[in-house]
């Protein structure tokens, strides 16, 4: 609206130059628009000289500050939040914490080390369980007590050996040297309907907690 | 006699806590000026401030008249802001490999949520690609590159080659069809390179005998595509070139760029 003075509006009656000022600056005596400017109001005070603040109609210059401020944070913290969940996704490529392993007669008694890379478990035939005083399998996590560290399974010495640092463990999982402060933990072990072993990490079964007596942490054979 | 007494008025708890707050030597370590309520404290908040400082103190009018500038390099400057800003959010996502390239591009939309982070890179992208050309429109439609600007002008040539190279690049990342044969096609112009291209003019003379200096093997495309063909060596050279490399140079440029607007003169105004 800077330009209204160079564009005579159209078909507008210009050659009576004086007759056509009184009817324009009547918006600006409008008390509603009283120090508020619209187009029409600017352009009218403008003609009769007047000075202007430009506030708007609608609002105060303060409150047209406080909104877009209010709304500038609200943006900023709805695309914070949506980066902070961005950074959870809801379908994770690792492997699953159920699973089957095969039938019961595909193991033979001792350490099967089978599973380990990809699960992350060893499974232990036994043809005596102390705690179950039975024949069968449990679980064992392939997870250091100590500080999570992956220990070997030492054939000849019967043991798990950690490579970090030193600690071992029975064939049960019973901790005996080293610095682990308690023995390795037990997975739960069932048979599936089809007659498989089936495994399951997110149940785990603590010696020291009293835990490997549960039945589920002990597959009779 | 009683003595009269005067009882200076308690100032608010709110008060009372400004004031201690902008007291301590935390505050005090942080803001080295008051507020900015006079032209001279002005100044000096704006020139001792890191963010502050990269916006001028004073801007002529006609600066802001969206008119004239249509305010297309600083859109392109937001587009950038914010190209690097998803770019670095898809960095946790996208593994440049042959063999997690393209599922990782679909997991970004199917297994992440907000599946349209990726999307709103590359509507970005393409969006940085016309204002840039927009704002190279307007400088010279404006004979804004006229001396004093006209080094200026030619820092942003060669930020438009940067963004069309950043897009190219970006082009490839999604590893499928379209993103292999295009940059098959694009980087095939490459062995028409003069002498440092083996189709290239000039590239025969450079022999030894019978033996070509420049081939298929050591001539620009293949400093491109880190092999004959694109493959698992042009993925990651180009993944590198796209998050790394292109990014740090334009930056660079860009800071010389706003720089340079200054000293000459502040946002080119009609004379």
């Amino acid at each position: 609206m800077a330009d209204d003075s160079l564009t005579p509006p159209a078909g507008a009656a210009k050659p009576a130059a004086p007759k056509p000022k009184p009817p324009t600056p009547a918006p600006v005596q409008n008390p509603a628009l009283a120090g508020k400017t619209t187009s029409r109001a600017a352009s009218a005070a403008k003609k009769a000289g007047k000075v202007i603040d430009d506030t708007s109609p609608l609002m105060g210059r303060r409150g047209w500050m406080s909104l877009a401020w209010a709304s500038f944070t609200a943006a900023t913290g709805g695309c914070l939040a949506a980066t902070g969940r961005f950074m959870f996704p809801n379908v994770l490529n690792e492997p699953p914490q159920q699973f089957t392993i095969g039938f019961p007669d595909e193991y033979a008694v001792g350490v099967d080390e089978r599973w380990k890379d990809r699960f992350g478990v060893w499974i232990v035939r036994t043809p005596f369980d102390a705690v179950h005083e039975a024949a069968g399998f449990y679980v064992l996590f392939s997870v250091c007590t100590h500080l999570g560290c992956t220990p070997n399974w030492l054939p000849a010495e019967v043991k798990f050996k950690c490579p970090c640092h030193g600690s071992g463990f029975r064939d049960t999982g019973q901790n005996f040297e080293g610095p682990a402060p308690r023995p390795l933990e037990r997975a739960r072990v069932v048979l599936a309907e089809d007659g498989q072993i089936l495994v399951d990490k997110a149940q785990k079964y603590q010696f020291e907690l009293g835990q490997w007596s549960d039945p589920e942490a002990f597959l009779a054979v | 006699m009683a003595e009269a007494k005067s009882i200076k008025p308690q100032e608010s708890a709110l008060v009372r806590a400004w004031n201690w707050l902008t007291e301590t030597q935390v505050w005090v370590s942080v803001f080295r000026h008051t507020a900015p309520i006079n032209d001279r404290n002005r100044v000096l908040v704006m020139l001792s401030n890191v963010f502050l400082h990269l916006h001028p103190v004073r801007l002529k009018k006609h600066g802001v008249r969206l008119r004239y500038t249509w305010c297309m390099g600083g859109l392109s400057f937001f587009l950038f802001l914010n190209l690097t800003f998803t770019g670095l959010l898809l960095m946790f996502y996208y593994r440049p490999t042959l063999e997690y390239a393209y599922t990782d591009i679909v997991g970004l939309r199917e297994h992440v949520p907000l599946g349209i982070m990726r999307e709103m890179h590359r509507w970005a992208a393409h969006a940085m690609v016309i204002t840039v050309w927009l704002h190279m429109f307007r400088v010279f439609m404006t004979g804004s590159y006229k001396p004093p600007r006209e080094f200026n002008w030619n820092v942003g040539v060669i930020m438009l080659v940067l963004t069309l190279l950043l897009s190219f690049t970006g082009y490839l990342l999604p590893w499928d069809q379209l993103a292999i044969w295009a940059i098959t096609v694009g980087s095939n112009m490459a062995r028409a390179t003069p002498f440092l291209g083996y189709e290239g003019p000039g590239a025969s003379l450079l022999a030894i005998g019978d033996v070509r200096l420049v081939h298929a093997a050591d001539d620009a495309r293949f400093a491109l595509l880190g092999g004959t063909f694109v493959g698992e060596g042009a993925l990651l050279r180009f993944y590198v070139l796209h998050c790394v490399a292109l990014p740090l140079v334009i930056g660079f440029l860009m800071a010389v760029h706003f720089w340079r607007v200054r000293k000459d003169g502040g946002i080119s105004g009609p004379l």
